[in-house]
């Protein structure tokens, strides 16, 4: 299948890259801008936040990230529903979208989600009109009361946030896909490109991630490297696996061997 | 009058509307979203709603996030 007809869609809007970027942790904006373009990525998400109204003219994060590429605002760092309902109601003010990456958090050590408020803030949001993507656990039971709760999508965690752990239940995450109808991304936890590659040979519509990118050595280079493994996983995928098998399987002929 | 600022009290002049605020404070309405007492004000509600003395006035943008 040529790549440009495997898309996916999510509010209505169809994408072909299956990498989802963030704009967080990067040390100059030119970096983002160079690391964004080499993603390919098609969605970024965006943090909202307090004006610093000692700095006037400040730069704009806004005027760094390539055209064409579409906002996804979050709700990081919200701790409670009624807090990430009002700062996504505010990035969509900011934004002009739907989209929204719904995060409430439950604890500042793991910044695990708090699923009660999660499915709280998503039944509110969903009824306001807004494409929920949520920011979850690798837990089947949750992913389903999001579905149920009107959620877009679903993105449970691969590892804990910025942590680099890599894809930590990948079974979760497969009964996760079996469980919902609904689109299902692996977001937070990647390390490096053979994480994204095996989020997707599982079956993920998608990748988001951030720190890997913005903390790597050389950013813009790791973006290409994501972009390619986001690529080949969805590739096999699709090619599907061969069964794993505990003994050999030849593949040259055992028979005609000279000398026999 | 004073008012909360992105969580500090300042005092701005009496009766200013939200679009009034934000050319005082210098900053471009297009940029940033508001929301007074924890409701979000829509830009075409900048001209007409007044603030009071003691209201809560949040002004936030974007920045960068994953």
């Amino acid at each position: 299948m040529p790549q440009s007809q495997d898309t996916w869609s999510i509010g209505g809007h169809v994408h072909t890259s299956r990498l989802l970027v963030g704009t967080g942790k990067y040390r100059d904006f030119p970096t983002m801008q160079k690391a964004l373009a080499a993603s390919g990525a098609e969605l970024v998400t965006v943090a909202v936040r307090r004006l610093d109204l000692s700095k006037k003219g400040a730069e704009s994060l806004l005027e760094w990230i390539p055209k064409g590429m579409k906002l996804l605002p979050n709700t990081a760092a919200c701790f409670t529903a009624d807090e990430a309902i009002r700062t996504a109601r505010l990035g969509r003010e900011l934004g002009m979208g739907e989209l929204v990456k719904l995060e409430v958090i439950g604890d500042r050590r793991t910044l695990f989600p708090d699923v009660e408020g999660l499915v709280q803030a998503s039944k509110v949001l969903v009824k306001e009109g807004f494409t929920v993507l949520p920011y979850t656990n690798d837990d089947p039971v949750t992913a389903k009361k999001l579905e149920d709760a009107g959620c877009a999508a679903v993105m449970p965690l691969g590892a804990p946030i910025g942590s680099g752990l890599g894809i930590r239940n990948p079974y979760n995450i497969r009964i996760i896909m079996e469980t919902v109808k609904v689109p299902v991304l692996v977001d937070a936890g990647v390390g490096t490109a053979s994480d994204a590659a095996l989020a997707m040979e599982l079956g993920a519509v998608a990748v988001l991630m951030n720190t890997a990118i913005a903390e790597a050595k050389e950013p813009v280079l790791m973006a290409e490297a994501m972009r390619d493994a986001v690529s080949a996983g969805r590739k096999a995928f699709l090619a599907g696996r061969i069964p794993m098998k505990l003994h050999a399987a030849a593949s040259s002929p055992m028979t005609g061997l000279i000398g026999t | 009058m004073q008012v909360r600022l992105n969580g500090e009290m300042r005092e701005v002049p009496d009766g200013v509307t939200v679009a009034g605020l934000l050319v005082h404070l210098g900053v471009k309405a297009q940029r940033v979203a508001v929301e007074v007492n924890e409701s979000v004000v829509t830009k075409d509600r900048y001209e007409k709603h007044a603030l009071g003395p003691g209201d809560s006035v949040e002004i936030v943008a974007f920045v960068g996030g994953g």
